[in-house]
């Protein structure tokens, strides 16, 4: 593909991206939405445009993450992408790479997380791993999916830890648009080759993963701790390097849009930014003051620059595309805890579960509840609540009322699997 | 902003269709956007895919729900999906048929107060399978897009066509195109103003 101004599939688009900054391992298991980037990068490997290096086709996303460990830990700069079931079926190996402080690179092409089983878009799987020690990185357009895949090879080597870029599955993966790809000189210039901190290495035998008792537990789980705190400075440094060698502004920790003088602003992670933001222009039309902030690093969490960016707001509310059962927000809950003592009101707005489409008709409307201080703690946008009450109302009448996807589907007019 | 919905079945080659209109647009200059819905992946079950063409960069990924064109690449989905949904009176839409409009069961149009010329049908399967060889009908409809809607050249069309399929099954694609934009070019046959033309009766689509 040339280099320059196209018009691509954001996977493709991320595919070239990753190969300029010269992976030397990349494994894979294909799954929706992410298998067409890694089948980009195999026949760039293929073809021998991408050399040197080695595609290994593993048997399941745990052997991928666990080849990546492997690599990186040889000294070889490594990727590999992955949806869904599949980064919960690498989460044992996801802590280990963090612990470890291996700069693997990945894509989660954001998916749902069954059951119900769906392949469309949330943030359920790299939400689910919030917590594993990665760094979260989350992009709201294809450009910024190149942009951010370049930087965060930067990143990740740098801190020696490894780094998620979160890419809308099917709503950015999926998407044809206008990408700028950066040149491989370009990369070259801004990406240094990969020296690593600690190698396995035949001549020089050392040990990586020692077993760490109470002694020095807490103290190495500390440093991983710190080094994200550390990326709260590298991240906008490396935007700001990355902005000079490429003329286009990407990454870092918050997009803020509108926000400096909004009574009421959205937070939001990921493609409906975009959405958002197309919103918030036409309330500004009529001079409602709101504003949108995105949020691009979830982990390590910027609480200082959302508590400047939102801490003047008198509403918030968190546009969340992931759900914890039992509490709400994900989310919401960091941007509560960064704005402690502000008084600002945090509300919290489930949205775009399964790939439910978030409409810009939706977004006025959340906007216009909010504004009417009519918003409770905790909404979900467009839910058919009338679907839920069929379903408890079954569930009131017989014990033996089955499986609730497959009844709501049938309520639905749906085909479901299973006696009809 | 020109916002352009196209259903057919899951096979049909119905986001391809988005995406080389989107290449379509972005040769001449401008921003497009190309995309998926998201529902069913099953060979043969209805799907739309959409395309978003402007001056500015569009940011909006939101489906099209108020189309200003649509292309319904599968004339057996009329009965079945609501694809005129959201559509409104100077829409722009075209229909891969070789029937009649009036065979089609369309005076459920009557009294939307359609333009004739901006309602056309074309045979696109028939041009591919004459110039292609299968009943691949996408080439065909983005020419008669071309032609019907002006939002793209037919230069465009072949050359996003040529981009994507390359030699012969490239060529072929393009004279299928090339020929769905000369029908098109043409005027709409009389039935079309009779039939828009008839007194207004409530929409049902």
């Amino acid at each position: 593909m040339a280099d320059g101004l196209v018009q691509t599939e954001g996977s493709q688009a991320v595919a070239q991206a990753v190969a300029r900054c010269r992976p030397e391992v990349i494994c894979a298991y294909p799954i929706s939405p992410q298998t067409h980037i890694v089948e980009g990068l195999s026949a760039l490997v293929k073809t021998g445009d991408l050399a040197p290096c080695e595609f290994v086709n593993v048997e399941s996303e745990f052997a991928a993450m666990s080849v990546a460990i492997g690599a990186s830990a040889a000294g070889a700069r490594a990727y590999t992408a992955t949806a869904s079931q599949g980064l919960l079926y690498m989460t044992e190996a996801l802590y280990n790479a963090a612990g470890l402080g291996l700069p693997i690179v990945m894509t989660v092409a954001n998916r749902a997380i069954g059951a119900p089983i769906n392949i469309w878009n949330d943030h359920s799987d790299s939400m689910s791993q919030r917590d594993s020690g990665w760094i979260q990185l989350y992009v709201e357009s294809n450009q910024e999916a190149v942009d951010v895949h370049v930087q965060a090879f930067k990143l990740a080597e740098q801190l020696s830890l490894p780094v998620m870029v979160c890419m809308d599955g099917f709503i950015l993966t999926h998407a044809y648009e206008r990408v700028e790809l950066p040149t491989q000189g370009q990369v070259d210039r801004f990406l240094p080759p990969f020296v690593p901190r600690q190698v396995l290495d035949p001549a020089d035998p050392v040990t990586i993963g020692a077993m760490v008792g109470p002694e020095a537990f807490t103290e190495v789980k500390y440093l991983g701790h710190l080094k994200q705190m550390q990326a709260l400075d590298r991240i906008p440094e490396i935007a700001a390097g990355f902005e000079q060698e490429f003329g286009r502004t990407s990454g870092g920790l918050l997009h803020h849009y509108r926000t400096h003088d909004a009574h009421t602003v959205i937070v939001a992670l990921g493609s409906v930014l975009g959405t958002v933001q197309d919103v918030v222009d036409e309330l500004r039309g009529d001079d409602v003051r709101v504003g949108c902030l995105g949020i691009r690093t979830f982990r390590p969490w910027p609480a200082d620059e959302v508590r400047a960016a939102l801490g003047a707001a008198q509403r918030v509310v968190v546009l969340e595309k992931a759900l914890s059962a039992g509490i709400g927000g994900i989310v919401s809950q960091n941007v509560i805890t960064a704005l402690q003592g502000t008084g600002a009101d945090v509300r919290t707005a489930i949205a775009g579960l399964g790939g439910r489409p978030i409409t810009k008709v939706s977004l006025r409307s959340l906007f216009d509840d909010a504004l009417a201080d009519r918003l409770q703690r905790l909404t979900f946008v467009d839910l058919d609540r009338s679907l839920v009450d069929r379903e408890l109302e079954r569930m009131l009448h017989s014990r033996g009322s089955g499986p609730h996807a497959e009844n709501m589907l049938r309520d639905l007019g749906a085909v479901a699997a299973g006696p009809v | 902003m020109f916002e352009i919905r196209i259903h057919g079945r899951g096979g049909q080659g119905v986001v391809t269709a988005a995406e080389l209109l989107s290449v379509s647009a972005f040769d001449e200059g401008r921003f497009a956007q190309a995309f998926p819905s998201f529902g069913s992946e099953r060979t043969g079950a209805p799907v739309a895919s959409f395309c978003r063409i402007d001056d500015r960069p569009i940011r909006s990924r939101e489906p099209v729900t108020e189309p200003d064109a649509l292309i319904i690449v599968d004339p057996t989905l009329l009965r079945q999906v609501d694809v005129f949904g959201g559509a409104g009176a100077d829409a722009y839409i075209l229909i891969n048929t070789t029937r009649s409009l009036d065979e089609l069961g369309l005076d459920r149009l009557r009294g939307r107060g359609l333009q004739p010329e901006r309602l056309r049908t074309v045979p696109a399967t028939e041009l591919a399978r004459r110039h292609v060889g299968r009943p691949l009908p996408n080439a065909a409809l983005l020419g008669g897009f071309a032609a019907l809607t002006g939002v793209v050249s037919l230069d465009a069309v072949i050359g996003a066509i040529r981009a994507r399929f390359a030699g012969q099954t490239g060529e072929a694609n393009a004279a299928a195109a090339t020929e769905a934009y000369e029908i098109l070019e043409r005027p709409p046959e009389p039935e079309v103003r009779a039939l828009i033309s008839a007194p207004a009766e409530v929409f049902h689509g």
